[in-house]
C-alpha cells in the first residue's frame, strides 16, 4: 500500500524581551541558577502577574508577518498541572482567545516549488523553569531563571506531507522570527522548540490517521530524523496489522532512538479557565498600525531587494535570504568589498562548505564579513589568484588574521612581474623541448589544451603565485612567436 | 485610651495628649492580658510596634504628620508583612516569613500607622466562623461561647475587645461584613479593585477585596483614605483617583433613595434581626430618606454560584502550596508524588481541602460547561440585577447576616449551614460592589448588622450613609459585656 504522511507542528518561540512575561526579572540566558527569579517567578504567596507590553508587541509583529488576523481581544487562561519547575502549579497561557488568529507561511521546496502552510493560531504563554537531575545526589535541582520567559506557541494546520516540508517550514519560521528580532533563534539554548504531530494514512484517504506527538525537538536535523523515524514506525505498525496509539513521544537526537512518554489515557486534565488575576488584553487598530510601521524587513522583501540592489540571480537571493544571519553576513561582506556577485559566490560555496564541515553556524564563523570582504578585495584587484585566495581563506579559518596579514606573512602575492614570469617560461620551454615541438606542430584546435600543460608547469614552479593570465600571454608569445 | 475611636485617638496624638509609644504600649498590654480569652492574634509584633511608634512620635513632634501617624493597627494574617510570619491561618504557612509587604500594608506603614500584630482568621479565609484556623477558634467578645464570624474573625474580635482601634481584613463572600455584624463593628468591603490585592494571599482572585474593621464609619473612612490606591502591580486594581472618604461624612441624607430587596427579607431571616433592620431603616426615613421595595431576582443563585467560582479559583490559587519552595513540607517524602500528596494533605485543613476538591471537580473536562461556565453566566445576571436596581435607588439595605453569633461548634460539621451565613453578602462580591455593615441592634444580647450596598466606587456615599446613622444611634459605641 502507498502511504501518505500528514504533519502538523507546534513551535515554541522564546521571545527576546528583556524581562519576563509577567515580572520584571531578566530573561538573559546562562545566569547562575535562580538569580533571575523574583518573588513573582517563585510564585510567592500574594504576588500577582503584571503583563509585559513588549511581549504583546512581538506577538503582534509575528502575527502580521504570517499574514494572520490579530485578535483585538485575547484572554490568558490557567493551565493547571503540578510540576516542580512550574511554581504556581499552573501555566499562564491562552486557549480560547489567542492573540494571533489564522494565517499562513509560504515555503519553497528543494525542487523550486512553493507551498502554503496554514497557521491555525499563535498564542502567548509563559515558559516553565528547569528541573536538573544531575549533580544533586539523587535529588532534583530547580532553576527558575527561565520560569515566566515569554513564548509564542505557533500551531500549524496539518499541511505538511513529509519531513522536507516540515523542515522548510521550520526554517522559514526561524527566518521570520529572527528577521523580526523577536527571537534570538538560538536553538541550542532552546529559543525555538518543535513538537511534531505525525500520522499516516493510505494515499487517497480523506480521513486522518491517528497521530502521535514527538515533543521538544531543538534542531532542524533532529526534527527531520524524528519525523522519518516515526513515519517508518507507524507504517511498520500498520502494515503488520497493528494500530497507532495516540501518544506523546520523545526523540533522543544523540542515540537516534524514540520512545513513548505517555498515552492519551494517562494524559492530564489541565482544567483551563480564564486567569482572574489578568484582564482580557484589548488591542486597538491604532496600536496594531503602530506596530506594523515598526516592522523590520521580512525575508521576502529582503530577497527582492537583493535582486534589485545587488543584481543577484533569483536563486542566489533566495539562498542568501534563507537565513537571517546569512543575509546579514552577505550585506556586511558587500559593504566591506563592494563586490556583490563575488561575495555571494564565496558565501554560498567556500564559507558554507567550511561552516558545514566545522559544524558551525554562520554566527560562529571564524571569518568575519569584513575579513571575507578583504579577501574578495584582493582577489578583485589582482593581488590574489583564485587558487591562492582559497589558501588565504583556509588560513583565515585557522584564525591567522585578515587577508593582507596572511598574504604578507606567507608571501602569497601573485607574481605578475613580466621579467620574472618570462624567466620561468624560458626555463619550462628549455626543459620540455619535445612538448614544445609537438605544440608547434599541432593545429589551432588542439593548442589550448596543450598550452595547459605549460601553464601547469609554471604554476607548479611558482607555487601557484604566477598570474595565470600573464603566464598565458607570455607562453603564447614565446611558443608561437 | 482604648475607649476612644481611631479618629479621636488620631486627634489626641496630633495634640500630644499622649504619645504613640504610650498608646501602643497600652494596646500591647491589653493584648497580653486579655487575648488568651479571645485568641484573636496569631502573632504580636511588640518590638517592631514600639519601634514604629517611636518613629511616629518623632514625625508627630515635627508636625504635619499624616492622620494615621502613630495609630496602632492589626493586620489580618493574609496580608504579607516583610519579615513577619504570615500564616493565612494555615499549618501550610506556619513557617512562612515573606520578604515583602502587601501594598496596603506599605501604604499604612508609610502613613506612620503602627502594626501591633497579625490577626487570626479562617484558614485561607475559607469559613464564616473562624473555626477553621490552624491556630484555634476565635471567641466572640460579646459571648465567648460564640463565634466571632469569619473569615476575618480575629480582626473583628480584636477590635470588639478593644485590643486595637482598628484592623485590616478581607472579604471574598462576606468575610468582613459578617464578623462586623456578629461583633458589633463597622465593616467595609470596598469596590473590587479599589484596594490593591498585591501581597494579599489569594483565596478567589475575582472576589477577594481588602477592607476595614473599625468601630465607626468615620474610622473606616480614615483607614480607606490610606489603604486605597491604584497599584500597577495588581492588574485588577482600578486606575481611579482616591477620594477623601471623610469629606462627605456629614452630608445630610434628605432625599436618599433606599431600596429594600424583597429577597433579603424572606424565610431564614431571624425575626428579631429583621426587626432590628426595620428599626434601622426607620432611622433613615426619619432623616428624610425614602424607601422602596426592589427585587434582585437572581439572589437565590448567589450562594451556589459562589461555591463554584470561589472553589474553582482557589483550586488553582492554592496549587503553589506544594511543599517545594516554601511552607509546609512533609517528612521524608518517598518521591515527588508523595511529597505533593502528603505536604498538601497534612498542610491543609478540612475546609480548604473540601473547596480545592469542589473547584477541581467544577473545572474538570466534561463538567466545566455545566459548572464553571454556567456559574459565570449567572454571575453576570446577578450583577445585572444590581445595575438595574441602582437605576432606581442610591443604596440597598438589608440584613448582613441571618442571625446573631451562633455557638462555637454549632455549624462546623454542617458546611451548607455555614455557607448560608453569607447568603446576603455573597452577591456583592460576585458583582464587585462596595458594601458595609453597621451595628443596628442586639438580639439575645448579641449584635446584629445592617448591610448597606452602594454602586461602584460609591464608598464615600456609603460611609456618609453609615456615619449619619451613627450620629443618631449608639449601637457602634456599645462595648461587649466584660470589656472595661
Amino acid at each position: 500500500m502507498e502511504w501518505e504522511t500528514v504533519i502538523g507542528l507546534e513551535v515554541h518561540v522564546q521571545l527576546a524581551t528583556d524581562t519576563k512575561l509577567f515580572s520584571g526579572s531578566s530573561t538573559a540566558y546562562g545566569a547562575e541558577p535562580n538569580t533571575q527569579a523574583s518573588a513573582n517567578d517563585l510564585a510567592m504567596p500574594g504576588t500577582l502577574p503584571v503583563p509585559n507590553e513588549a511581549a504583546f508587541r512581538y506577538a503582534v509583529m509575528f502575527g502580521l508577518a504570517v499574514n494572520a488576523e490579530i485578535a483585538k481581544r485575547s484572554v490568558f487562561e490557567r493551565k493547571n498541572y503540578f510540576y516542580p519547575d512550574l511554581p504556581k502549579g499552573y501555566q499562564t497561557t491562552q486557549l480560547a482567545e489567542p492573540i494571533v488568529g489564522p494565517g499562513y507561511v509560504d515555503i519553497e521546496l528543494e525542487n523550486g516549488q512553493a507551498k502554503r502552510i496554514r497557521i491555525h493560531h499563535a498564542h502567548l504563554e509563559e515558559d516553565a523553569g528547569k528541573s536538573l537531575h544531575e549533580d544533586f545526589h539523587g535529588m532534583t535541582g530547580i532553576d527558575l531563571n527561565r520560569a515566566g520567559t515569554p513564548l509564542i506557541e505557533v500551531v500549524t494546520e496539518p499541511d505538511m506531507r513529509n519531513a522536507e516540508e516540515a523542515v522548510a517550514f521550520a526554517k522559514k519560521l526561524h527566518n521570520i522570527v529572527t528577521s523580526l528580532e523577536i527571537c534570538d533563534g538560538d536553538m541550542s539554548q532552546g529559543s525555538m522548540r518543535f513538537d511534531v504531530n505525525v500520522s499516516v494514512r493510505p494515499k487517497g484517504q480523506a480521513e486522518l490517521g491517528t497521530r502521535t506527538e514527538t515533543k521538544n525537538l531543538n534542531s532542524f536535523r533532529f526534527m527531520e530524523e524524528a519525523i522519518e523515524l516515526e513515519v517508518e514506525r507507524q507504517i511498520d505498525v500498520l502494515e503488520s496489522g497493528g494500530t497507532i496509539v495516540q501518544e506523546t513521544r520523545l526523540y533522543n537526537g544523540e542515540t537516534k532512538v524514540a520512545r513513548s512518554m505517555r498515552t492519551k489515557e494517562d494524559s492530564d486534565d489541565y482544567r483551563y479557565f480564564p486567569c482572574p488575576d489578568l484582564l482580557p488584553v484589548i488591542l486597538d487598530d491604532e496600536y496594531i498600525d503602530t506596530v506594523r510601521l515598526q516592522m523590520p524587513e521580512l525575508p521576502e522583501a529582503r530577497r527582492a531587494r537583493f535582486i534589485a540592489d545587488y543584481g543577484l540571480t533569483e536563486y542566489d537571493a533566495t539562498q542568501l535570504t534563507g537565513e537571517r544571519a546569512m543575509a546579514d553576513y552577505f550585506e556586511a561582506t558587500v559593504k566591506a568589498c563592494g563586490e556583490a556577485k563575488l561575495a555571494a559566490n564565496w558565501i554560498m560555496a567556500d564559507l558554507s562548505a567550511y561552516l558545514n564541515k566545522a559544524e558551525l553556524t554562520i554566527a560562529q564563523s571564524q571569518i568575519t564579513p569584513v575579513q571575507l570582504g578583504g579577501l574578495i578585495t584582493r582577489l578583485a584587484d589582482g593581488t590574489l589568484s583564485s587558487k591562492i585566495a582559497k589558501q588565504v581563506f583556509e588560513a583565515m579559518t585557522l584564525g591567522e588574521g585578515d587577508a593582507d596579514t596572511i598574504i604578507e606573512a606567507r608571501g602569497l602575492k601573485q607574481v605578475s612581474d613580466t621579467g620574472a614570469l618570462e624567466k620561468m617560461v624560458d626555463e619550462v620551454i628549455a626543459n620540455n623541448s619535445q612538448q614544445v615541438e609537438n605544440y608547434r606542430a599541432a593545429d589551432d584546435s588542439k593548442r589550448p589544451k596543450m598550452l595547459g600543460f605549460f601553464v601547469g608547469q609554471i604554476m607548479k614552479a611558482s607555487k601557484g603565485q604566477a598570474n595565470p593570465q600573464a603566464v598565458n600571454d607570455i607562453l603564447k608569445k614565446k611558443l608561437e612567436g | 485610651m482604648h475607649d476612644q475611636t481611631m479618629a479621636q485617638l488620631a486627634q489626641a496624638l496630633q495634640r500630644g495628649d499622649f504619645s504613640s509609644v504610650e498608646l501602643t504600649r497600652h494596646y500591647l498590654d491589653r493584648i497580653q492580658r486579655l487575648d488568651s480569652t479571645y485568641n484573636s492574634f496569631i502573632t504580636v509584633t511588640e518590638t517592631q510596634a514600639l519601634q514604629q511608634a517611636a518613629e511616629a512620635d518623632r514625625r508627630l513632634a515635627q508636625g504635619d504628620a499624616p492622620a494615621l501617624c502613630g495609630i496602632p493597627l492589626a493586620h489580618k494574617d493574609l496580608f504579607c508583612t516583610d519579615g513577619v510570619r504570615t500564616s493565612c491561618g494555615s499549618k501550610m504557612l506556619d513557617n512562612f516569613v515573606p520578604p515583602y509587604s502587601a501594598t496596603l500594608v506599605n501604604n499604612l506603614q508609610t502613613a506612620g500607622a503602627v502594626m501591633l500584630g497579625k490577626t487570626n482568621m479562617d484558614e485561607f479565609a475559607m469559613g464564616s466562623s473562624n473555626e477553621t484556623s490552624y491556630y484555634g477558634p476565635v471567641k466572640n467578645p460579646w459571648a465567648v461561647d460564640c463565634v466571632p464570624g469569619g473569615s476575618s474573625g480575629g480582626s473583628a474580635a480584636a477590635v470588639a475587645a478593644r485590643l486595637t482601634p482598628g484592623a485590616t481584613a478581607s472579604d471574598t463572600g462576606g468575610s468582613i461584613r459578617q464578623p462586623a455584624a456578629l461583633c458589633g463593628l463597622t465593616g467595609l468591603k470596598p469596590t473590587y479593585g479599589r484596594v490593591s490585592r498585591w501581597g494579599m494571599i489569594a483565596f478567589a482572585s475575582s472576589l477577594d477585596q481588602a477592607g476595614t474593621l473599625t468601630r465607626t464609619a468615620e474610622d473606616s473612612a480614615l483607614l480607606l483614605n490610606t489603604m486605597a490606591s491604584f497599584d500597577p502591580k495588581d492588574s485588577t486594581s482600578v486606575d481611579q483617583p482616591v477620594e477623601d472618604y471623610t469629606a462627605q461624612l456629614s452630608q445630610p441624607l434628605r432625599g436618599l433613595k433606599i431600596g429594600l430587596p424583597k429577597e433579603y427579607f424572606g424565610p431564614g431571616l431571624h425575626p428579631e434581626t429583621a426587626a432590628a433592620v426595620d428599626a434601622a431603616v426607620k432611622v433613615y426615613t426619619d432623616l428624610g430618606a425614602s424607601v422602596q421595595e426592589i427585587s434582585l431576582p437572581h439572589s437565590h443563585l448567589a450562594v451556589p454560584v459562589y461555591y463554584v467560582i470561589g472553589p474553582a479559583e482557589c483550586s488553582a490559587n492554592l496549587s503553589r502550596f506544594d511543599g517545594v519552595r516554601y511552607g509546609y513540607r512533609c517528612d521524608d517524602p518517598a518521591d515527588l508524588m508523595d511529597l505533593y500528596q502528603r505536604s498538601r494533605s497534612e498542610g491543609f485543613g478540612e475546609e480548604v481541602k473540601r473547596r480545592i476538591l469542589v473547584g477541581t471537580y467544577a473545572l474538570s473536562a466534561g463538567f466545566y460547561d455545566a459548572y464553571y461556565s454556567k456559574a459565570q453566566k449567572v454571575r453576570r445576571l446577578i450583577q445585572q440585577d444590581f445595575i438595574d436596581a441602582f437605576k432606581q435607588v442610591d443604596v440597598i439595605m438589608g440584613p448582613t447576616s441571618p442571625s446573631p453569633a451562633f455557638a462555637l461548634g454549632a455549624k462546623s460539621q454542617d458546611p451548607v449551614a455555614m455557607y448560608l451565613e453569607d447568603i446576603y453578602t455573597i452577591a456583592t462580591n460576585l458583582a464587585g460592589l462596595p458594601a458595609l455593615s453597621v451595628p443596628c441592634g442586639l438580639v439575645d444580647n448579641k449584635p446584629v448588622g445592617l448591610q448597606i450596598i452602594g454602586n461602584y466606587f460609591a464608598e464615600a456615599r456609603l460611609l456618609n450613609v453609615a456615619h449619619q446613622f451613627q450620629q443618631e444611634t449608639d449601637f457602634h459605641a456599645r462595648t461587649a459585656p466584660g470589656i472595661d
